[in-house]
């Protein structure tokens, strides 16, 4: 073991986006020595993105008057379908307010309440001169308040810089350009993580008392996807590898109703929530003949699915990219756009040559989101596997069932490293490191052996970039949007082809060092698992909950599947095996959502 | 329009083959409506040679990752658009950075130590209150300082500066900025002698030679100039002089 480097510590955390960096700073913070690990500088990872904002109900701009943590906890189990667990959603809503605000303390410059009069929708709004100065915040959809806190149109990247100003003045251990490739655990227990220098190649054992999964989406094996290219669910597959832990509700994938054609990049929902409109081929804005209340502003999953429902009624815009619908914020004004929506026109000019100001935005739902991930109880533990924890959007804590609400994802990932970080550092406290170094070197050398037997073919010579591109077809082509048996079955059946194909990869580049290639063809196979989770999940759920709708089976079915699916991948299997647990209701009882197909007050389709 | 072929010539260099040395390699390609320099990467990866070694991560010019100089400019190559480009394109690494390998530079690594440098952190012994209600800033403010934060850490304006391409020290226009954006905060309760000592030296704002390359650069348009200005005012007001020790 001699030749690989190796680093022992309190806490290791892998993932040094929000929800890695926020709970590291709580366990240094509590006196643990730390090391956070990332595929990139830490202010690079996907956090930085998000524009849109983060959710908490401080209730000081006009239209927030009233919200409350439970008015936000009803919207967030509203969203959920009734998936989430509402324990984790209760003790969400209520952190969230300190979350926000100890986040300025440590110095986001979150946009303040003025005392100008704006105008929303037609209505002028009047804020109260007392509040002038506090934290003010948008309106998003699935909201019955305006509580999304946001800083003009940077919330994620100054979140992020904040918090990694923390990690640079609590003096926390980083380790940029590295990838955690499994986990050292025998079974019982993990042990830390065998990692792979992105600069070098070089393989390294890391061990700790407590390991952490914060390593954010999967929104890559889509393909098209508003995600960062980074995304692409490694560290599901090192929960998945391991045989024990489960990950949960994989089938429910979020589309963002408004990806920009064809580059899928984000247009933000802070757009339709500022005021913009969504209009059809005949510029006719079609939103509120589907759903009259809340119009643009209804849930994600509700939006995706009605403009894919128009399009498919012929309303869409045809183009060389596919059919696709507008999204119209003229309206807002030049000021508002090139300020508080100054990033949609740096975006729309620099990938579209377009001006928002004066032209109209081509855009269509695309993969945005996994509600699912590993899957832990409210503590943050991963089922099956001690000293292992997990949060952010790698985790499935469970606060967003079967749909996101929009704003709920950046103030998961502070809340969550606030609560979690604190319970990571208690169990800590208590934690020995006694790690056998047989088990170390074993995991070592099975990785080892992986990098030897690419480089050498010895298995076989598909190429990691075509098989890739397969898998991104077979789950953008049936496991989307709109799903049924058929397509799912077909899905199930090409990706098991696909798992046994990437058996068999060999490199055509050698891969000396820190070669691109060889970091695709180690990552492939465990995306591939995890590909495999969703479309057979999402195959096995005879309902349509939330983002997952299945056109033959339209309507939500509590009897039966008023549960969260666990999905493991026992130690040599070919395939995932489900299991279900229930979904426990304390509050809220399931009922109408107030908006989507199976609601009293939406209209129901057009064609 | 007829469709262009394009040649992309690219430095090459892989340090695990120090025997080789940095030299240009040229690729051919068809131009596609809307490609990216990012489309053009990836494409010439996978389809022409697996181990081009370049840097994206958001693509959408957010995260800083794909500076590289562009026919000699600094610039983002997500953000790079090829009906902006000549039929013959030269893609070379941004320059002070450490090389990682063909277009891939450690700038991640700098922007770290220059954070350390300038510690990048609100200073305040004020201890965070659950409880309590936020304290106010005036909405000015609050842009004010996110004017400079928006800074992606892309290094362009490092890697087109003179100085920092002579002095491994210098913190260049970014250093200078991150220092504004702290010194504009009354969060921080650094005295502005504090400041001083960090940014009043040569490896600070004495080592600019004014050449501004840095305020064109920027590709995300944080106004550089303005940000040294501001800083060599509130020095000449405080009555500041570098000295040498
Ligand atoms: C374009 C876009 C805009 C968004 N806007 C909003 C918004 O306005 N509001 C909102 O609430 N949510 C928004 N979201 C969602 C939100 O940004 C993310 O869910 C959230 O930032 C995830 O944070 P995270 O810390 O869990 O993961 P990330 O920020 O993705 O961090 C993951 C970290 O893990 C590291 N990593 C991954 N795998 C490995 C490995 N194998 N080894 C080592 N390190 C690894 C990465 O390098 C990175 O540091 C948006 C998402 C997108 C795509
Ligand atoms: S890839 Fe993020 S700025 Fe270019």
């Amino acid at each position: 073991m001699s030749h690989y480097d190796t680093f022992v510590t309190d806490v290791l955390v892998i993932g040094a986006g929000l929800a890695g960096e926020r709970a590291a700073v709580e366990a240094a913070t509590q006196g643990h020595n730390v090391i956070l690990l990332s595929l990139v500088p830490p202010r690079r990872s996907h956090s930085s993105a998000a524009q849109g904002g983060m959710q908490a109900a401080l209730g000081n701009s006009a239209m927030g008057k009233g919200d409350s943590p439970d008015v936000h906890f009803n919207d967030t189990v509203k969203g959920s379908d009734w998936g989430c667990d509402q324990d984790v959603a209760r003790l969400f809503v209520e952190t969230a307010p300190i979350a926000v605000r100890e986040m300025a303390h440590w110095g986001v410059p979150w946009t303040r309440v003025t005392t100008a009069d704006h105008v929303y929708d037609g209505k002028v709004i009047h804020e109260d001169p007392e509040n002038a100065g506090l934290i003010t915040a948008r309106n998003f959809g699935g909201t019955a308040k305006w509580r999304t806190c946001y800083t003009s149109d940077g919330a994620g990247h100054t979140l992020l810089y904040t918090l990694d100003s923390m990690v640079l003045r609590l003096g926390i251990t980083v380790h940029d350009r590295v990838e955690a490739l499994s986990l050292i655990q025998d079974g019982e227990r993990c042990y830390g993580a065998i990692v792979r220098c992105l600069r070098t190649g070089e393989l390294r054992a890391y061990t700790a008392k407590t390991t952490v999964i914060a390593t954010g989406g999967y929104g890559r094996l889509y393909g098209a996807s508003t995600n960062a290219i980074i995304n692409e669910g490694s560290g599901l597959g090192l929960a998945l590898d391991t045989g024990v832990v489960p990950l949960g509700n994989m089938e429910a994938v979020q589309f963002h109703p408004t990806g920009l054609v064809p580059s899928w990049i984000l247009i933000t929902e802070g757009a339709r929530g500022d005021g913009g409109y969504l209009l059809d081929k005949n510029l006719h804005r079609f939103m509120p003949d589907y759903e009259p209340a809340k119009k643009e502003l209804a849930s994600r999953d509700v939006v995706s699915r009605r403009i894919m429902q128009h399009i498919r009624a012929g309303y869409g815009v045809e183009s060389p990219y596919g059919d696709h619908v507008w999204l119209d914020i003229r309206h807002l004004g030049a000021e508002h756009i090139n300020t508080n929506l100054r990033e949609i026109a740096t975006i729309c000019k620099n990938f579209r040559g377009i001006d928002p100001v004066t032209d109209l935005i081509p855009i269509r739902p695309t993969q945005h989101y996994g509600m699912g991930g590993v899957r832990t109880n409210i503590d943050g533990q991963a089922y099956g596997l001690k000293n292992l924890f997990a949060l952010g959007e790698a985790a499935c804590w469970d606060l967003h069932g079967f749909n996101r609400l929009g704003g709920n994802s950046l103030a998961e990932t502070v809340v969550a490293g606030r609560i979690i970080g604190e319970k990571i550092a208690k169990f800590t406290a208590e934690a020995s490191l006694d790690v056998k170094s047989s088990l170390v070197e074993e995991h070592l050398n099975k990785q080892a052996d992986r990098v030897a037997r690419l480089r050498e073919n010895r298995d076989g010579t598909e190429y990691v970039f075509d098989l890739r591109h397969e898998m991104e077809q077979i789950l953008s082509q049936h496991v989307g949007i709109f799903r049924s048996g058929e397509s799912l079955q077909a899905a199930v059946d090409q990706l098991r082809d696909l798992h046994e194909r990437t058996k068999h990869i060999g490199l055509r580049g050698g891969g000396r060092g820190g070669d691109p290639e060889m970091d695709a063809a180690l990552r492939l196979p465990g995306m591939v698992r995890v590909a495999y989770c969703i479309a057979k999940g999402a195959l096995a759920r005879q309902e349509s909950r939330g983002s997952h709708y299945r056109e033959d089976f339209p309507k939500r079915d509590d009897a039966n599947w008023l549960n969260r699916t666990l999905a493991y991948w026992p130690e040599g299997a070919d395939e995932p095996e489900l299991r279900y647990e229930p979904v426990k209701i304390t509050e809220s009882p399931p009922g109408d959502r107030g908006y989507g197909e199976a609601s009293r007050g939406a209209n129901s389709a057009k064609s | 329009m007829a469709v262009r072929e394009l040649t992309f010539r690219i430095m090459r260099y892989n340090p695990d083959e120090p025997e080789k040395k940095p030299h240009l390699q040229d690729f051919h390609l068809t131009e596609e409506p809307g490609m990216s320099l990012f489309v053009v990467l990836n494409k010439l990866r996978e389809e022409q040679d697996p181990t081009l070694r370049f840097d994206f991560v958001c693509r959408a010019s957010i995260c800083g990752s794909c500076g590289m100089l562009v026919n000699g400019k600094p610039t983002l190559a997500c953000k790079t658009l090829t009906k902006d480009l000549p039929p013959v394109t030269t893609l070379l690494p941004l320059p002070v950075f450490k090389l990682l390998g063909d277009l891939s530079v450690d700038t991640g690594v700098w922007f770290r130590d220059m954070s350390l440098r300038t510690e990048s952190w609100i200073h305040t012994d004020e201890t965070f209150v659950p409880d309590a209600p936020e304290v106010r800033m005036d909405n000015e403010l609050a842009l004010k300082i996110y004017e400079a934060e928006r800074c992606i850490e892309c290094g362009c304006c490092i890697g087109g500066c003179a100085t920092a391409n002579i002095k491994s020290d210098f913190i260049g226009a970014a250093g200078v900025n991150r220092v504004a954006r702290f010194m504009v905060d009354p969060r921080d309760k650094r005295t502005e002698r504090e400041y001083f000592d960090v940014v009043g030296t040569e490896d600070g704002v004495f080592g600019c030679i004014g050449l501004m390359a840095c305020d064109d650069n920027c590709p995300v348009g944080v106004p550089l100039r303005d940000q040294l200005a501001y800083v060599r005012r509130k020095m000449a007001v405080a009555g500041w002089h570098y000295q040498k020790v």
